[in-house]
């Protein structure tokens, strides 16, 4: 049976490279089987998939070199995408399909990679006991009315590190670490999950916390009398913050030309509408809708700074959380 | 030591090169982890050493001292509970305490926190009752996690201690209640300094695996040395750096590693495996028996009864069993096949570097064999980056031969392949193996080594006809380990597994790593379901010399 299943796989891997097929390195595991599937359907092309943690799968990418069977790499986070990037496991698309449906700010500037859905991270609040007035920016959680009223997570999350690294990159270190600062001294509760803070809210623990959107969709879809609302923040300034699930070509890609096509695929509004309808998150592309449950919360204003520079400052980002004390 | 000196008129044979092979290859990724220091990244460290380097260290230290202090009080306390005393419920209990092994750390985890954090079912109960200014007090991350950790890790030190405790019979103890020694004090002077290897060795087994704990520490916020590996590689990008912090945790090993010998005692100790009567439990009335029972039921219900209620009822909730379902068997079967294989390849290993050990204790084996198992004490990710780097580069000269020789290229035969995973495995789990035969082994006395090589059998024929069926008790209970370590794996699992295989654990992991907890309750319960199958079938093959005495 082993025998079997090694020679299985072996021959698997042996195998020349199929022209039916794109094999995607996936960090992200939720929300797009559908459009997947579509765009089987439509080409005929088959799609394998391979789950893992970006680090892993980047050191893996590393180590396969120009043998890898991987035409895609699928991930979370524009740090993550930007670091991949930066070690030179893309290659840039040379697609005008792809430059026309994802807005400049949520793609690389090189076109390695290209932002495919977006994540608002933003303020969320307590509905009985804050006022939307009494909100404004991240900035001013640092004010001392919301002393021991706020819920963050651990400074080690990837989204938290983006977000102090856009920051960065907007206000420069010393104003930031500034803004960071404010946060500490309101003594924040730290938690280890988006869940957990919103969870607290609505338990009474904090009255204001930090989140990414969908997973506040995510809970209001299972309870539509949960006590919790977002607050863009920034509307008057730069706007809200956003990360992005994106993807990129490998620079080793057998199927080039398939890969890229999934890609224009996947940032169609078509396409775009199924990510949205599942996962609550916002689509890329401008011309496709919002599901219901997300368009309750209206237009925002987002940050249009190019997002490669959540990568670029990241280990700023980190250093700066430690320094200032943020866990 | 008596394991130490070579064995009067033992040829080793081929044993001592054999193992000198195996454990140098085994030693490489803890080498290729080690050897990152090579290249100083100042800027890192001079960072953590300004911010947070001092704290980490002493978290770990206290991590350690906790989770060791924890597991070794509790593990011995319930196994001589369990096989010297009568109580009831003791015939259950006595398998049952080791069914938390089949539950993932970090599912304890998240259930603990699900449970007891300030928005949980308890909390929320508590303030419905006395008013919503009512919490209970915040234990703390490092008590959190100690806690957690113990009842996660206390099985290793349970099972090796309950095994060295049936191994001694009745025989010493009842010869020094006959010496006029009560109870108590047998216990204190007979059985536990001749258990002592095995309990020790449980420990450090504990021990390790918090050093190398991520899923929990991450939980609870608690900040450790493999945490801030972590937060450097996906925080900083970069691998070089965390790899380095690693390195620093195999310095902790090192020390955990020596303490363990110079804590197991002078191995003079065996003993005489005399196959007497079994044990006789004393029997325990009224209080005490009450006591018992109701500790080891809180035990099991904390660490058993709870996750896997919380499991059973996400899986119910989950409802969308089919999106979960349909791909559940041909999880498990790989996982199983996987797990299987392991097993028995990590065990046929560790009792070669074991046995090659006993026969000519020769420096470099040792020294190979403790690099070797080091690798128990690294977080996953890194060893298995460690794993991956020496075969990606055999796969290069594989290729490059190919194409001279055969004149076409090779496609990834290690690093493409199951090959790779299981070679990650067994490096992973080798530690598990060997310490659990090892201290075993030690407790043979050599002269029964002596009078079946004066008998005329091998070096092979002693092992085969002597120390095997004496160590059938250790074998299974390394067996029943190594396998439940490797259902559970993850992070070699992610970044060696081939394409198109998937594990059950990787199937909790993509989906708890979107929080869709409830989604991954399905696979979660398989993995206990398929871990508790070879836990019981070990208790009960190993169970029978008390049985008399329930």
């Amino acid at each position: 049976m082993l025998l079997g299943g090694l020679a299985a796989v072996g021959g698997l891997t042996a195998a020349p490279a199929q022209t039916g097929q794109v094999v995607v390195y996936s960090a992200r595991h939720y929300g797009q089987e559908p459009a997947f599937e579509a765009f089987t359907r439509r080409t005929g092309v088959q799609i394998k998939m391979l789950n893992g943690g970006t680090g892993e799968l980047l050191e893996r990418l590393k180590a396969e070199g120009d043998k890898t069977p991987a035409d895609v790499l699928l991930t979370v986070d524009a740090g993550n995408l930007w670091n991949a990037a930066r070690a030179g496991l893309l290659q840039k698309m040379d697609s005008p399909e792809l430059q026309a449906s994802i807005p400049a700010h949520l793609r690389d500037p090189e076109m390695r990679w290209v932002g495919l859905t977006v994540r608002a991270r933003t303020i969320m609040y307590d509905t009985r006991k804050v006022k939307p007035a009494e909100l404004s920016t991240y900035e001013a959680l640092g004010d001392p009315k919301w002393k021991g009223r706020l819920c963050l997570r651990t400074s080690g999350y990837v989204y938290n590190q983006s977000l102090i690294a856009t920051m960065i990159r907007r206000h420069g270190e010393a104003r930031t670490a500034e803004i960071v600062r404010g946060w500490v001294a309101n003594q924040p509760v730290i938690l280890s999950s988006d869940t957990k803070i919103l969870e607290a809210i609505a338990a009474g623990r904090c009255d204001v916390g930090l989140t990414n959107h969908y997973y506040l969709a995510r809970l209001l879809a299972k309870d539509p009398a949960f006590p919790v609302a977002p607050f863009w923040a920034d509307q008057a300034t730069t706007g809200t913050h956003v990360n992005v699930s994106g993807a990129g070509v490998t620079a080793h890609a057998r199927n080039r030309a398939q890969a890229i096509k999934l890609l224009e695929f996947l940032s169609s509004p078509e396409a775009q509408q199924m990510f949205a309808d599942v996962s609550f998150e916002y689509p890329a592309n401008p011309q496709a809708g919002v599901t219901p449950l997300v368009a309750r919360w209206g237009r925002f204003k987002q940050d249009d700074l190019n997002i490669a520079a959540a990568g670029e400052f990241q280990a700023a980002a980190t250093r700066l959380a430690d320094r200032v004390g943020y866990k | 030591m008596a394991a130490r000196a070579t064995l009067p008129g033992a040829a080793a044979g081929w044993w001592t090169p054999a193992a000198l092979v195996i454990s140098c290859l085994l030693a490489v990724p803890v080498v290729v982890v080690a050897l990152s220091l090579a290249t100083p990244h100042p800027e890192v460290w001079g960072h953590l050493w300004r911010t947070q380097l001092p704290e980490l260290l002493l978290n770990t230290v206290a991590l350690l001292v906790g989770v060791g202090a924890g597991a070794l009080g509790l593990g011995t306390a319930l196994a001589w509970l369990v096989v010297h005393h009568r109580f009831p419920g003791r015939a259950l209990f006595e398998w049952a305490l080791i069914l938390p092994l089949a539950v993932p750390g970090y599912v304890l985890a998240f259930v603990f926190l699900g449970m007891f954090d300030y928005a949980g079912p308890v909390q929320t109960a508590l303030r419905a009752w006395f008013g919503p200014s009512f919490r209970l007090p915040d234990p703390g991350a490092w008590a959190s996690v100690v806690c957690v950790m113990t009842l996660a890790f206390y099985p290793y030190v349970y099972l090796l201690a309950r095994a060295a405790f049936l191994e001694q019979g009745a025989a010493t103890l009842e010869t020094a209640r006959a010496l006029g020694h009560p109870p108590r004090a047998a216990f204190r002077k007979i059985t536990l300094p001749l258990a002592r290897p095995s309990i020790v060795a449980g420990t450090a087994l504990a021990m390790m695996e918090a050093l190398a704990d991520f899923g929990t520490v991450a939980t609870f916020g608690y900040r450790s040395l493999t945490e801030a590996v972590y937060r450097v590689w996906y925080g900083m990008f970069d691998r070089a750096a965390a790899t380095q912090i690693a390195a620093l945790l195999l310095l902790f090993a090192l020390a955990l590693l020596a303490l363990e010998r110079a804590l197991r005692g002078r191995a003079r100790f065996t003993q005489s495996r005399r196959r007497g009567p079994g044990i006789v439990p004393a029997r325990l009335r009224g209080g005490p028996a009450l006591a018992a029972s109701a500790g080891c039921g809180l035990v099991l219900a904390l660490a058993f009864l709870l996750p896997v209620g919380q499991l059973v009822v996400w899986a119910a909730r989950a409802g969308g069993a089919q999106r979960v379902g349909g791909a559940l068997a041909p999880h498990l079967g790989i996982t199983v096949l996987l797990a299987g294989v392991t097993a028995l390849a990590t065990c046929v290993l560790a009792v070669t570097l074991a046995y090659a050990r006993r026969l000519r204790p020769s420096r470099p084996v040792r020294l190979a064999t403790r690099v070797a198992m080091m690798g128990y004490a690294v977080p996953g990710a890194v060893i298995a980056v460690g794993v991956l780097l020496p075969l990606a580069w055999l796969d290069q000269v594989l290729d490059a031969a190919a194409r001279q020789v055969l004149d076409r290229p090779l496609a990834l035969v290690l690093t493409g392949s199951l090959a790779g995973l299981l070679v990650a495995y067994v490096v992973r789990f080798l530690a598990v193996g060997f310490q659990t035969l090892d201290a075993s082994l030690a407790g043979v006395p050599p002269r029964l080594d002596e009078a079946a090589r004066a008998l005329g059998a091998g070096a092979g024929g002693v092992l085969r006809r002597v120390h095997l069926p004496l160590l059938r008790r250790s074998l299974l209970t390394a067996l029943a380990l190594v396998f439940v370590e490797t259902i559970k794996e993850l992070p070699a699992t992610l970044l060696l597994r081939p394409l198109g295989v998937t594990t059950l654990a990787v199937d909790v992991w993509t989906r708890t790593s979107e929080a869709l907890w409830a989604e991954a309750a399905l696979p979660g319960l398989a993995i206990v379901a398929a871990g508790l199958a070879p836990v019981i079938l070990t208790m009960r093959a190993s169970g029978r010399a008390t049985r008399s005495g329930t």
